[in-house]
This record gives C-alpha cells, sequence and structure tokens, in this order.
C-alpha cells in the first residue's frame, strides 16, 4: 500500500478526457466528410486511420518519438515557433494518443452517419436548412448511439493506453506516468501488492465502461426508441 | 400567371441504357398538376430539379420571374440557386420525418413561427398528436406531418412525390380533399408525381405524362380519361370479389375503392370473369357492363 497514490489516474482521466473532446471535435466534420464522399481516395485515408488498430504500439510510439524529436522537422518546427516540446511532456503524450485512438472515435461517428437516409439531409436542405445547421439538428441527433460508442471507447482505450505513452512519454511522475504505466513501474519494482490494487481498479473501471456501451446500445436499439 | 417555366434537360441512366429528361413547360400559378408515368421515366428527378436537390445539364428554370437555374450545354451553370434559397415545399416519397424531433418539432424546425404552426395541426388534425416522435404515427399521420412541414414555409411551390401511395383508400381520400383545401386555402401550386388515375381525376386540373424522359401528353384529367376511353358515361375501376348466382342471373361483388357494389352480370359476362380480376365497371345508357380491365383503360401503374 506504501505507493498507493492517485495521481496516475488523474493523470489517465485527464489524458483520456482531453483525447476524447479533441477526436470527437476532430472526428465529426471527417466522418461526415468520408461518409458522403465518393472519393477514390476514401479507402486510403480509411486505412491510414485505422492502421492504429492493427499496429503494435510500439512502431507507432516509435515514429512519434522520432518525428517529435527536437532533431526532426516536425519536432524543430513546433520548438522553434511555439518553444514546445513534446518529447517526454504531457502534451506529446496527448498527440500521441489522438492519433492512437483516432479510429477508435471515427469509425462509430462514420458508420453512424452513413446510415442516416439522404432524404433527411434533403428534406433539411428545401426547409432552408444550412449543413452545419443540419449537421447539429438531425446528423448529430440522429447517431446519438454512435455517438456514445465514440466517446466512451474512445476514453477507455486511451486509459487502457500503454506503449504509446511509454515509447513517447516515458514515466515522469506528474506528466506522463499514466496508470498504466506505474503498473509496469510497480511490477519492476516488486510491488505487487500495489500492481494489484492499480490492476483491480483498471479492471473494475474497463467493465463498468463495457457495460455502460452494451446497456446504452440495447436501450437505444429497443422498438419505438 | 405563369408559375415555373422549365426549359431543361439532363441525361438519365436508365434500365434500358441512357436518356435524356427533356421538359420544355410552363406551369401556370395556382393550380393542381400532376407528374404521371411508367417508373423510371423521370418524373421524381423533374421534381428533384425543382427543388434544388438534382441540377440537370442544361436549360432555363424559372419560377414566378425569377431565375433559379440557368445553364448552356456543355458548360457550368451560369446560375444554380441551392435548395435552401429556393423555399420550394417538399413532401418525400416515405414522408423524411426527423425521428428525434416531435411532430410540432418538425414543423417548428421548419420555421420558428408558432401560430403558423399551429395553425397547420389544426388543419391536418394533428393537435393531439403534436407532442409525439414520428415513429409512433402510423402512416397517414406521418403523411399530413409531412404534408404540414412542408407548408411551414409558406411555400408558392409545393411539390408531392407519390404521396399518397401506401395509404388506404379511405386515409387517400381525406387526404386529397385536405390537398384541395390547401390548395385553395394558400393559393400554393401544386405538383404531384402519382400513378393513381382517380387521384388524378379527382385533385389536378394538368396532367404531364412522360415517358423516358419526354412529356408525351400534357392535357387535363378529364381529355385524358374519359374521353379517349370510350363512350360510356362512366367507368370505375374495380376489383372482383365474388360472382354468385341469384335466380336465373349472376351477381358479381365488385370493390370499387370502398365501396363494394352488386352488379348483374349475363352468363356470357361470367364465363370470362372470375374473383379477383381487375374490372371496369360501365354504363352506356342504363345498364352497367362488367368487362376486365384492359390497357387502354390507363392503369398509370402499368403503363
Amino acid at each position: 500500500m506504501n505507493h498507493f497514490d492517485t495521481e496516475p489516474f488523474l493523470l489517465s482521466f485527464r489524458l483520456a478526457a482531453i483525447t476524447t473532446i479533441l477526436l470527437f471535435l476532430f472526428s465529426v466534420p471527417l466522418a461526415w466528410k468520408l461518409s458522403q464522399t465518393r472519393s477514390r481516395s476514401k479507402p486510403f485515408v480509411e486505412a491510414l486511420i485505422s492502421l492504429p488498430i492493427v499496429l503494435p504500439p510500439t512502431v507507432l510510439g516509435f515514429y512519434l518519438l522520432v518525428a517529435l524529436s527536437d532533431r526532426a522537422p516536425v519536432g524543430m518546427f513546433l520548438k522553434e515557433m511555439f518553444n514546445m516540446d513534446l518529447v517526454f511532456t504531457f502534451e506529446g503524450v496527448l498527440i500521441a494518443s489522438c492519433i492512437y485512438s483516432f479510429p477508435f472515435m471515427l469509425q462509430p461517428l462514420q458508420s453512424g452517419m452513413e446510415q442516416i437516409p439522404a432524404k433527411l439531409l434533403e428534406a433539411s436542405y428545401v426547409l432552408g436548412k444550412s449543413k452545419l445547421e443540419t449537421l447539429l439538428h438531425v446528423i448529430l441527433p440522429g447517431i446519438k448511439p454512435s455517438i456514445l460508442t465514440g466517446v466512451i471507447i474512445t476514453f477507455a482505450h486511451t486509459v487502457g493506453e500503454f506503449g504509446v505513452v511509454l515509447m513517447v512519454g516515458g514515466s515522469i511522475q506528474g506528466e506522463t506516468r499514466v496508470a498504466s504505466i506505474a503498473i509496469y513501474e510497480l511490477v519492476e519494482l516488486l510491488d505487487y501488492g500495489t500492481a494489484h490494487i492499480y490492476s483491480l481498479i483498471l479492471i473494475a473501471f474497463s467493465f463498468v465502461v463495457l457495460m455502460v456501451v452494451y446497456v446504452l446500445n440495447h436501450r437505444y436499439r429497443a422498438p419505438g426508441g | 400567371m405563369i408559375m415555373v417555366f422549365a426549359s431543361l434537360k439532363k441525361k438519365l441512366v436508365g434500365t434500358e441504357g441512357d436518356f435524356f429528361l427533356q421538359t420544355d413547360v410552363e406551369i401556370a400559378s395556382g393550380g393542381i398538376t400532376a407528374v404521371a408515368g411508367p417508373s423510371g421515366s423521370g418524373k421524381t428527378t423533374f421534381l428533384r430539379i425543382l427543388s434544388g436537390l438534382t441540377s440537370p445539364d442544361e436549360g432555363l428554370l424559372e419560377v414566378e420571374g425569377d431565375i433559379w437555374f440557368r445553364a448552356t450545354a456543355g458548360k457550368k451553370p451560369e446560375l444554380d440557386l441551392k435548395p435552401q434559397q429556393r423555399r420550394v415545399g417538399v413532401v418525400f416519397q416515405g414522408y423524411a420525418l426527423f425521428p428525434n424531433m416531435s411532430v410540432l418539432g418538425n414543423l417548428l424546425y421548419a420555421s420558428r413561427d408558432m401560430d403558423m404552426a399551429e395553425k397547420l395541426l389544426d388543419m391536418v388534425g394533428l393537435q393531439q398528436l403534436k407532442h409525439v416522435k414520428p415513429s409512433n404515427l402510423s402512416g397517414g399521420q406521418k403523411q399530413r406531418v409531412a404534408l404540414a412541414r412542408a407548408l411551414m414555409q409558406r411555400p408558392r411551390l409545393l411539390l408531392l412525390d407519390e404521396p399518397l401511395s401506401a395509404l388506404d383508400e379511405s386515409m387517400k381520400a381525406m387526404l386529397q380533399d385536405e390537398l384541395l383545401k390547401i390548395n385553395r386555402e394558400f393559393g400554393v401550386t401544386i405538383l404531384i408525381v402519382t400513378h393513381d388515375s382517380s387521384e388524378m381525376y379527382k385533385l389536378c386540373d394538368r396532367v404531364l405524362l412522360l415517358e423516358k424522359g419526354r412529356i408525351v401528353a400534357d392535357t387535363s384529367p378529364r381529355k385524358l380519361f374519359v374521353e379517349r376511353a370510350t363512350t360510356q358515361k362512366f367507368a370505375f375501376k374495380g376489383e372482383i370479389l365474388e360472382i354468385k348466382a341469384v335466380d336465373a342471373v349472376y351477381v358479381a361483388v365488385v370493390a370499387i375503392g370502398n365501396n363494394l357494389v352488386e352488379v348483374v352480370v349475363d352468363s356470357d359476362e361470367k364465363e370470362n370473369l372470375r374473383a379477383g380480376d381487375v374490372v371496369v365497371v360501365g354504363t352506356k345508357a342504363f345498364n352497367p357492363t362488367v368487362r376486365k380491365f384492359a390497357a387502354k383503360d390507363f392503369d398509370f401503374s402499368k403503363l
């Protein structure tokens, strides 16, 4: 018990919350574009965004580490323009986890939007409503289950992230040592007692999150709902 | 006064190859015009072009003196108003009600005009159901919501794409009366895609008959059905439910719309007819006749 600390959890949740908000804002327009387009570049974009699902997190982490370091063009640019250090910082981990969790937000939104009948959108347009008004009043309310799934899964997936954070962020207390990394360190220190507590908390959290997703999905699929 | 002038051309992809939708038509203000023809003849596309949801390839569309679309062949349109700029009322096939909004919500989404919404709800008899979501409404009720919603913006032009085809006869008749009322009360010009000859006859003052994208007939329903048809005084399409022997004659029970009628048929006629046949019941002078329904009886659903 002597090593128990809420900080890694708070850090995990802060990271997950900001990642989820950023990804939602970014995914809505992109999912909309992808759901409406017949462009031939669509599979390319989809495959690119889905890569984190199949890639080992270390691969993504490795290239992000290389790209964000102050010797690479991206890292150099950010350093010079904004004096931002991204490697081994919270901001760096945030960028990494946004990329890593992107498909988990985008895919549910896109498939929800693809199922909205074109007639509903046309009905909105002939009623004089702009595309933005249609998005806010017709499309987003029409895909509530997809939004919930996307938001919850993205949040949970970010909390459960390990490899990418370790590669890009290392394990700096209060900055990048999130819950999953803290467990790894505790095991290395042979503090199994605290590792158990941390792990059980994450198991309980993940289970509850998944339960909520399934309960909500059932409720939305119920007749008349 | 001319409401719509449409001289338009658009290439359409059909099951039997590509063809051109080509219209050259003027529609007077205030009337109800039927757009009829076989499926795939371009009826829906014509309505979509008027509402701005589909762009024609070339031509000129003028509504109440304003140009809504203008393009010369092979060039980008000089003008193509967006659907949002046209303020056309559209009732879609399948209603297209917003499932996340109540009946009243659907109306108010079109325009934040509570007085108009109340007036329309009264008119289509949906006051009691105004807080209900569309998924809990019957087909006829949905259709009325769609109609009321389309009128919220006080459109000058109302386009209906087979609005009544999915409804039963009594509901159809009621909504037809409502359409007539709306046409009179709001002075709105109505274009309606329909297959139903009785609907054209009851509602419309003009029929545009489309075939493979061309207007092959442009006339009044009366001319189309009655004068071209026969010398009969009246003729109704119906379905034989039963033929029964009564004393020395046979009596056919025929369903015509909502009504069941009994018509005496002689034994020769009886030989050709059986229950389930679609027939025309007509009369010359006094005695009604029943004969098999034939193509010349203008079944638009089979054209």
